[in-house]
């Protein structure tokens, strides 16, 4: 059976995308999410909100094991396919609380289009509560906290790798079942203060 | 349809069709991600000429949404031509709400200026964009730029800039100046003068810049480092003006020279119409302006 668009969709996918350019121009900041698109789907109700405003059949995509059943609700509502591999993907849903996340297996862009690269949409269960971890970059002013709870152990090391790619790397859109936090290639995490 | 604007007329919110919007949205994400760097997108035909932003008004049409408040701007003026067309065309279009006035707009589309009331965190700058690549009159291959672009190798620009210093004792340019944003890519601001550069940099506002001729877009996020390019011994110096402003005596903004007599009369009034007003209304005169509440009887 198959899950309901958007009741509105120029005005929803409209919002879903500002609260996106929200969350990348102000890294780390948590925004509300502009629209939901209904239960039912493993994505959630933000990324696939997503998922239903940014893809359609010019992009492809790609999902973590644990969400391969969204495969058929995202094709049949945007016309976007799966890629076969991961780093042939302009999107890639990733549910971090049940799947591994490795940032180097997605595309990073070339020297000349380092925007050819992956947009990775993670799903967390919150965005406030864990370790602290301090930032910097574009769109902060000074340095800004991120507390996300249930990140890799290795994630640190993973966005200093992607870091080092710069201006190549992918950008993160962190989503609960309410806002979203966007991490772009360009927030540096600052090493912790001894 | 129960909102107001959807299909208004037979046209899809804010013109452009949704498959479009998407493909500028997308555009528009990378080049948030990486600030200064030109994203390729399928510019589409506008139903205005080319000279009239089609870019800027395409990046507009994108992000509008029913709650925004629109202002546009031509060199500084809210009520040009130009200025004036784009504005009904996204009245009629979206059926948002427009305004003159700089604090209440939460979207701006600009052509060759910045306003002068410090932008907030809310707002967003869209400015229309001619030429985007900073390195074209040195390299018209787009290839070739590109390559320039990835290897960061921006000396022969430096080069370009010091030849005007060798030859006028200053750089010259004084419009387009070129910037580097965020440690990386050098990127052309459009044309503006260079007295609006530094608001560009550490702006509270995001800044989102559309060339439809060239296909390109790019940005700068809020709160990034913006740097005009230039040397130790000649820094960067923005335009200084030697009077205030006629009508609202303003030291510190733009000046537009305007012809007021068919006997060669002139005066230098600020370009920011908007900002020229409010100084006004709060009480400011210049030494040929008149007093808001006389100039209304
Ligand atoms: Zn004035």
């Amino acid at each position: 059976m198959s899950l309901a668009g958007f009741p509105n969709p120029v005005l929803d996918q409209q919002a879903a995308f500002r609260a996106v350019m929200q969350a990348l121009s102000e890294p780390g900041c948590i925004v509300q999410a502009g629209a939901l698109a209904g239960e039912g789907s493993p994505l959630g109700p933000v990324a696939r909100a997503i998922a239903l405003s940014l893809l359609d059949f010019e992009v492809r995509f790609s999902l973590s094991s644990s969400l391969a059943d969204a495969e058929g609700d995202i094709t049949f509502h945007t016309g976007s396919r799966l890629a076969s591999r991961l780093d042939e993907a302009e999107f890639a849903f990733v549910d971090l609380r049940q799947d591994v996340l490795d940032l180097g297996s997605f595309a990073q862009g070339t020297p000349e289009y380092p925007d050819r690269s992956t947009t990775v949409i993670l799903r967390v269960e919150s965005l406030t509560g864990g370790p602290s971890l301090k930032i910097r970059g574009p769109g902060i002013r000074g340095t800004r906290e991120l507390n996300i709870p249930g990140l890799p152990t290795d994630f640190a090391l993973q966005w200093a790798a992607n870091a080092a790619r710069s201006p190549l790397g992918v950008d993160l859109i962190f989503v609960t079942n309410e806002a979203v936090l966007g991490l772009p290639r360009s927030t540096r995490i600052l090493p912790e203060a001894r | 349809m129960s909102r107001t604007a959807e299909n208004y007329r037979g046209y899809n919110f804010a013109y452009l069709d949704e498959q479009t919007k998407r493909m500028i949205r997308r555009a528009i994400l990378k080049a948030i991600a990486i600030p200064g760097y030109q994203v390729p997108f399928a510019s589409r035909e506008m139903p205005m000429p080319y000279g009239w932003g089609t870019g800027g008004v395409q990046v507009t049409a994108a992000i509008l949404g029913p709650s925004d408040v629109l202002k546009v701007i031509d060199q500084g003026a809210d009520d040009t031509t130009n200025a004036v067309s784009i504005r009904q065309f996204f009245e009629k279009t979206a059926g948002v709400e427009t305004t003159t006035e700089t604090e209440k707009a939460t979207v701006i589309q600009t052509r060759h200026r910045i306003p002068e009331a410090k932008l907030q965190g809310h707002q967003v700058l869209v400015y229309q964009v001619p030429i985007p690549e900073p390195l074209r009159f040195l390299e018209p291959r787009e290839t070739e730029t590109r390559t320039l672009h990835a290897l960061a190798e921006y000396g022969l620009m430096h080069v370009r800039l010091y030849e005007d210093i060798a030859q006028h004792g200053h750089i010259a340019k004084t419009y387009a100046y070129p910037v580097l944003v965020a440690d990386r890519y050098v990127m052309d601001p459009s044309p503006i003068p260079k007295f609006d550069n530094p608001k560009m940099d550490d702006c509270a506002a995001l800044q989102l810049f559309g060339a439809g001729r060239e296909k390109r877009i790019y940005a700068i996020p809020p709160y990034t480092k913006v740097v005009s390019l230039d040397f130790e011994d000649h820094p960067f110096e923005a335009t200084k003006f030697e009077q205030p402003c006629a009508l609202c005596g303003a030291t510190d903004s733009y000046l537009d020279e305007v012809i007021t007599d068919d006997q060669g009369g002139r005066m230098f009034v600020c370009s920011d119409t908007h900002h020229c007003e409010t100084r006004r209304c709060e009480g400011h005169v210049g030494h040929l302006g008149m007093p808001v509440t006389e100039a209304a009887e």
